[in-house]
């Protein structure tokens, strides 16, 4: 089936943005993952910062950002993306820096550096997914796991008695006082999508001012993880998990 | 009605159907045919397509671009004269 209108006329109103590379994204299919990618880069796009920009890229699914995002990219050790960004951005204070983590990295491995980077208030953006499971190993049990959620390492489902309690670490990052601006958000709908962008958009503006860490959670979905399609992870995500991690801002900047 | 329409990078598609979800209109589905990975790939399938943007912004491999007429230009109205 070919293209169905003419596009004469016409006027492009979205298209992907040049600051993705051309290489297709190896993230399965209904992947949140290339949501955030695409936003964050169409921020630096339409903020005209491509040249000023670092990012940094985790292990994990996303271990691969530095192929997809074409902006200066730099790979670190498994939960150490926080400690890379604070000693890039000591360095370049001056360029927009930020870091992309998945829950296992922010949340299980690396919270120690998550933690202090927060507590020290670097200026950094720090962009954590949140899909409660780890999908790239095979869909095992993250600290982020919802009670009683089957995983491949809890096949009766997450009992607190055992391996403790969903690990709210957005919640526990907006107590410091050297955050500056927390907020949860989505990507599973087009109007959680635009939120998302604007929180994004400003985080960028924030860092220029220098006044602390900018942190977002977007609670994402993992279809293969979950062992659902797409749409039913998406439907899964707003029932479960949207009543444990509330979308919403947990601490913006008093004007 | 503001005309719009979208084309998916079919080789980029993997079929998710998220797109389907998200559209107003109901005028996008799955391909007959499959792409080079082995994916349907997501296609219009109606002609009444607003160009809402609502596919491309939920599409995780940015596989959509979307086209819409642009908007009229108002015609400026005539100004009676005072009596």
């Amino acid at each position: 089936m070919g293209q169905v209108l003419t596009m004469e006329g016409m006027e492009i109103v979205y298209e992907k943005p040049g600051t993705l590379t051309q290489t297709p994204f190896h993230f399965c299919p209904g992947c949140g993952h290339g949501v955030v990618h695409r936003l964050l880069m169409e921020v630096v796009e339409e903020m005209g910062i491509i040249d000023q920009t670092v990012g940094v890229a985790p292990v994990g699914c996303s271990v691969f950002a530095y192929n997809y995002m074409d902006i200066d990219m730099q790979e670190a050790a498994h939960g150490r993306a926080s400690a890379v960004a604070t000693g890039i951005k000591r360095v370049l204070p001056d360029k927009y820096v930020f870091s992309y983590q998945g829950d296992g990295d922010l949340a299980a491995i690396g919270t120690g550096e998550t933690i202090h980077t927060v507590n020290r208030g670097e200026n950094i953006l720090m962009v954590f997914i949140n899909n409660a499971i780890y999908g790239m190993t095979g869909g095992q049990m993250a600290p982020t796991t919802l009670l009683g959620q089957v995983t491949s390492t809890t096949p009766f489902g997450r009992e607190s008695s055992h391996v403790g309690f969903p690990l709210k670490i957005t919640d526990l990052v907006a107590q410091l006082p050297g955050a500056y601006y927390v907020t949860r958000q989505t990507v599973h709908t087009a109007a959680a999508v635009r939120r998302t962008k604007k929180a994004i958009e400003a985080s960028f503006k924030y860092q220029m001012l220098k006044k602390g860490t900018c942190f977002i959670e977007v609670v994402s979905n993992c279809p293969s993880g979950w062992k659902m399609t797409p749409v039913e992870a998406n439907v899964w995500m707003e029932k479960n998990m949207l009543p444990i991690y509330p979308v919403g801002d947990l601490k913006v900047p008093k004007q | 009605m503001i005309h719009g329409s979208v084309i998916v990078a079919k080789e980029v598609c993997k079929g998710c159907e998220l797109c389907i979800q998200a559209c107003p209109q109901e005028s996008l589905g799955l391909s007959n045919q499959i792409n080079h990975n082995g994916y349907r790939f997501a296609v219009l399938i109606k002609d009444n397509c607003t160009g809402c943007i609502n596919c491309a912004l939920v599409c995780p491999d940015a596989a959509i671009t979307v086209y819409r007429q642009p908007k009229p230009v108002k015609q400026p109205t005539k100004v009676l004269e005072s009596a």
